[in-house]
């Protein structure tokens, strides 16, 4: 059955290298309305710069729709549609499949075509995970999942989803008189969890634009590979974490500083720390104190040093007791199992 | 498996026995559908079988997609179809249901899909068998609804639903009402015709400047609001206003290239030239409804059958020239409407809607039967005859009556 198979071509997308060789064009333009600050929207706006004009977008909803897309202004350059919360992964598949069928069958020229689905955190790590992981298994379409994590339900008012952080202030998580922490559960692993569990995925990766390039370039490498990819980016909100708005691109270099957020990327099941992250596995760079990442936020500001501790305590076992570190959360005495005798 | 393989150039139309499911299989060979997805539930699921064997033995080319879900199964077609694919999808019962998010917005977006739905009642309490709530769920969002009687008319229907479908002026989904198990499993001579007629029948769809791709870079579904949202529904409304001409025209065409009439695409009547009275029901109750008719018939009474195919959109005019022919009409609803006016099934009270303007308004006499997939029984269908004539002859039946309930 190899000819079932084959898929439509995939683009060259070889690496930027340097930020000088980044094209002008924008495919992601005026006409949005999201907040000042918005790091999702340079993501956006990143993330369709670096696949370029041969490129079908499916956002589901969330921010990134809502904010991007009102009728008669929208920001899109490219071909644009809406899908529903949970139907990135289905989005993806089902506008991959119907460009390989209509390919093979001679309704449309045969060329490379991008197709990227986007969702929020809301849409990937909560609702949209099951259709997202069994899009990583359909082989034969090629697309990119990308999730732009702000760590809430942003669009909404900001409600705590699977990837907010724990402790930290939502409006379905306000500290009261009785419970200074409501919000109780760790973050998924998203990345780690859907790099781990689709063994025929040839891509994933964690990215932050506030390292802009090196963002754009995994987006290349996404869709260039060949077959489903899934990228995650941690996207520092103003409104949902409580800044103030300039300090979008400091917060996510100090959350991959800090160790909470690892950049790395999965390649042909090959793990590749890079950046900063790599010299924080390596030991050649510290660690920041969470502390500083923590008090720099709101959402945060309810925090007892106990609170703080604990958090450094669970950022350190990413670090220190993972298989993997920041990557794989098994206990690394894993490694000296042995085989009963 | 029945046989429905061809040679390789079919030169006539072939016959096989085969289920209603297999028969939409065979349609959507015919139809050289481009994207088909699966998830299982009984009893719509024997299509998604016979579908896989067609594409595993090479005699179909699609792209066959299993899902993990209805609703990414309905999300996955509904994307592709917005691409240009021509999609075939289908569930069940509480299946469909689970996809409801995906088929709200199917129609609010424009999108030509074709769903079986093998109809069956809605958990819990568990039941395989038939009931029309299902598909009945949608009926307000826009989708086309018709309902089958027979495999043949199955895959006839199924040709016509994709060329109904994919009509710019209509652009809407399109369900297939299947009785479950009494259709869906239920064997029968099926005329099966040759490629090159489907060819003539069913143009290429064609999305035109709305379809998704590169060289047409457009933004579908944004945020309108209270702006435009009203706008943009209103157009939906004249889709649906449009498609009962979209419906005459492709049957009479289907008649022309096929040679199978239908006559009114709308509803079929049986027995009614003389009737007093007639029932009204939608799918495989014909059968049992026509036995006992024939019955009856025999005993002077004059009672006919009106079997409604097309739901949505909803035939007004027709029915209301027909039914007030008759000085009664019984509508056997296999559904039901919790809470609603005179506590009938769905088909009752759009039936009494239609009728309110029309004028002749015979007295409408809400029947429950046959829920759940329990048999629509001879014996039942004479029990709603007589009270439909007792309607008839000016007592006021204004109740819901539940016909073969055990006490």
């Amino acid at each position: 059955m190899a000819d079932a198979i084959e898929t439509y071509p995939v683009p060259v997308l070889d690496p930027f290298k340097g930020v000088k060789k980044v094209p002008l064009e924008e495919y992601f333009t005026s006409g949005h309305r999201t907040c000042q600050g918005c790091e999702s929207a340079l993501v956006m706006k990143l993330m369709v710069k670096a696949a370029g004009p041969r490129t079908i977008v499916l956002g589901s909803t969330g921010c990134m729709y809502v904010a991007n897309t009102t009728y008669y202004s929208t920001s899109w350059v490219v071909p644009w549609m809406h899908t529903q919360l949970g139907s990135s992964g289905s989005a993806g598949l089902g506008t991959a499949a119907a460009l390989k069928v209509l390919m093979r069958k001679g309704k449309i020229p045969t060329e490379p075509i991008n197709v990227i689905a986007f969702c929020g955190d809301g849409g990937g790590a909560d609702m949209g995970l099951s259709a997202i992981s069994a899009a990583l298994t359909q082989t034969e379409y090629n697309f990119l999942i990308l999730m732009y994590d702000n760590e809430s339900y942003a669009n909404t008012d900001i409600q705590l989803s699977g990837a907010t952080p724990w402790g930290a202030h939502t409006t379905f998580s306000p500290p009261g008189k009785m419970k200074r922490i409501m919000h109780r559960r760790w973050k998924k692993n998203v990345a780690g969890m859907l790099a781990a569990g689709h063994p025929e995925c040839k891509y994933v990766a964690t990215v932050c634009a506030s390292y802009a390039v090196e963002m754009m370039n995994r987006v290349r490498k996404g869709l260039s590979i060949g077959g489903p990819t899934y990228i995650h980016s941690l996207d520092p909100c103003p409104k949902g974490w409580d800044y103030d708005p300039i300090q979008s691109h400091e917060l996510g270099e100090m959350a991959v500083n800090c160790g909470i957020w690892p950049l790395y990327e999965v390649e042909n099941h090959t793990l590749k720390l890079y950046g900063r992250s790599r010299g924080l596995a390596e030991g050649r760079t510290r660690r920041l104190p969470v502390r500083e990442y923590l008090n720099r936020q709101g959402r945060f500001a309810h925090f007892t040093d106990d609170d703080i501790d604990y958090f450094q305590s669970k950022i350190d076992e990413m670090w220190t007791k993972w298989l993997v570190p920041g990557v794989i959360p098994f206990a690394s005495d894993l490694r000296n199992d042995k085989v009963p005798a | 498996m029945a046989q429905v393989r061809e040679p390789e150039v079919a030169l006539a139309d072939t016959e096989a026995l085969i289920s209603g499911s297999e028969a939409i299989a065979v349609a959507c060979k015919l139809a050289d559908v481009d994207v088909i997805t699966a998830y299982p539930i009984r009893p719509y699921d024997t299509v998604m079988q016979y579908v896989a064997k067609l594409v595993s033995n090479g005699e179909m080319d699609c792209e066959y997609i299993v899902a993990e879900s209805e609703h990414s199964q309905f999300e996955i077609v509904k994307h592709a179809s917005a691409v240009g694919a021509r999609v075939f999808v289908g569930s069940s019962g509480v299946g469909w249901m689970y996809a409801f998010e995906a088929l709200t917005v199917t129609p609010g977006l424009r999108i030509p899909m074709v769903a079986m739905v093998g109809n069956r009642a809605l958990d819990d309490p568990g039941a395989f068998g038939v009931e029309h709530n299902d598909a009945l769920a949608v009926r307000d969002l826009g989708w086309m609804l018709v309902w089958v009687d027979t495999a043949q008319e199955a895959l006839d229907t199924a040709l016509l639903a994709w060329r109904i479908a994919e009509d710019r002026r209509i652009f809407l989904p399109c369900a297939i009402g299947c009785d479950g198990a009494f259709l869906t499993h239920s064997q029968s001579m099926v005329k099966i015709p040759i490629p090159e007629k489907v060819k003539e029948f069913l143009p290429r769809y064609d999305r035109g400047d709305l379809r998704l791709h590169p060289d047409n870079p457009i933004t579908i579904a944004p945020q309108a609001n209270e702006d435009w949202v009203m706008e943009i529904r209103k157009q939906n409304d004249a889709a649906s206003r449009r498609a009962p001409g979209v419906i005459t025209e492709a049957y009479a065409d289907f008649e022309r290239i096929f040679g199978r009439k239908y006559g009114n695409p709308f509803f079929e009547e049986y027995e009614t030239d003389d009737a007093d009275v007639v029932l009204l029901g939608m799918g495989t109750m014909s059968m049992p409804v026509k036995v006992a008719i024939r019955k009856m018939r025999k005993e002077g009474k004059k009672v006919g059958f009106v079997r409604l195919r097309w739901f949505r959109p909803f035939p007004t005019e027709a029915l209301q020239a027909t039914l007030g022919r008759f000085k009664a009409v019984g509508v056997i609803d296999r559904d039901y409407s919790f809470g609603s006016p005179y506590f009938s099934g769905v088909v009752a009270n759009e039936v009494r809607t239609a009728m309110y303007s029309a004028e002749k308004r015979p007295p409408v006499v809400g029947f429950i039967c046959g829920l759940g997939g329990r048999e629509v029984t001879v014996p039942a269908v004479r029990e709603m005859t007589e009270m439909t004539f007792r309607a008839a002859s000016g007592e006021r039946l204004t109740d819901t009556y539940w016909i073969g309930l055990r006490e």
